[in-house]
């Protein structure tokens, strides 16, 4: 089984919103080995500017997450998830998340490529806030290695 | 509360290193990132899983190299936040030894300046073992 082409341009509907919890956020920069206060004192992060805690730039895949499920869920894809490897991720940012932010990531297949067997597979995922700003754009491309 | 101050943009020069760090990992970090990510693939923790699916042994979750190799840059911008893009490849696993683990080291070196856009481009090479794990691996921060 190939990656069907046509996933191409499509659209994913919104997965459910995700709060950003300033323990978990901290629990998260501890994990990749943070060191700033900013992110993980809320004193040091109002300091800085923010409402409160600020995530690493990673913590945004724990928000994307969720899209890449529905991404690998869907019926007519024709992705065989043992056969996934993560080959690039990409992170643009409006803005730094903040604890307390309700983030929504909605996911658009931007490309399926064939190549030498393989088919790579680039999901964007667009998180907006509470108020629909645009926040991050997290982007992961996916090889889908063939069959042996 | 951050005492040091911001780099400046134009204090900068293409190939300069900004930023070092190196970075123990054990399988403790493993299933640390893991709770902390919600990443459960079992082959960040079980030796057995990951032999069956023809790995060497247990790897460290890409995302979490990808996590911590942007500390150095952070810690030298001073606030998290200046990290508007940050992007890599994944070329290599980082193998942990249930013993040993595994040692990454992070060099930052300045690839590219915008002034206009007040923009450094900072690119990362990232290694363990000697052997550059992570590719194409760019934090851009905003200095403005």
């Amino acid at each position: 089984m190939s990656v069907n082409p046509e996933l191409q341009g499509r659209v994913f509907p919104p997965v459910a919103p995700y709060l950003v919890g300033r323990e978990k956020v901290r629990e998260f920069a501890r994990a990749v080995f943070a060191t700033s206060p900013i992110n993980l004192d809320p004193e040091a992060a109002r300091a800085a500017g923010y409402a409160d805690v600020v995530a690493p730039p990673t913590f945004a895949v724990v928000v994307q997450e969720a899209t890449l499920a529905q991404l690998l869920a869907e019926p007519d894809a024709g992705i065989d998830f043992s056969r996934v490897v993560h080959g690039d991720q990409r992170f643009s940012f409006s803005r730094p998340i903040v604890a307390g932010d309700l983030l929504t990531a909605t996911l658009t297949v931007a490309s399926v490529k064939s190549l030498g067997g393989h088919s790579m597979v680039t999901a964007e995922s667009r998180v907006v806030d509470a108020a629909g700003a645009h926040v991050v754009t997290a982007t992961s491309t996916l090889v889908v290695r063939g069959d042996e | 509360m951050t005492s040091q101050a911001t780099p400046v943009l134009a204090d900068l020069t293409v190939g300069d290193v900004v930023a070092t760090g190196t970075f123990p990992l054990t399988r403790d970090s493993l299933v640390r990132y893991a709770g902390a990510s919600g990443d459960f693939n079992p082959i960040h923790y079980r030796d057995d899983v990951a032999v069956s699916v023809g790995l060497p042994g247990v790897l460290a979750h890409g995302m979490l190299t990808m996590g911590f190799a942007v500390q150095p840059v952070v810690d030298w911008a001073g606030d998290p936040g200046r990290i508007v893009d940050y992007q890599v490849r994944f070329t290599r696993p980082v193998l942990v030894d249930p013993v040993d683990g595994a040692e990454v080291t992070v060099v930052a070196k300045v690839g590219a300046i915008d002034p206009a856009a007040g923009i450094a481009r900072i690119d990362l090479a990232v290694s363990a073992n000697e052997v550059t794990v992570l590719g194409k691996a760019q934090a851009r921060v905003s200095l403005v």
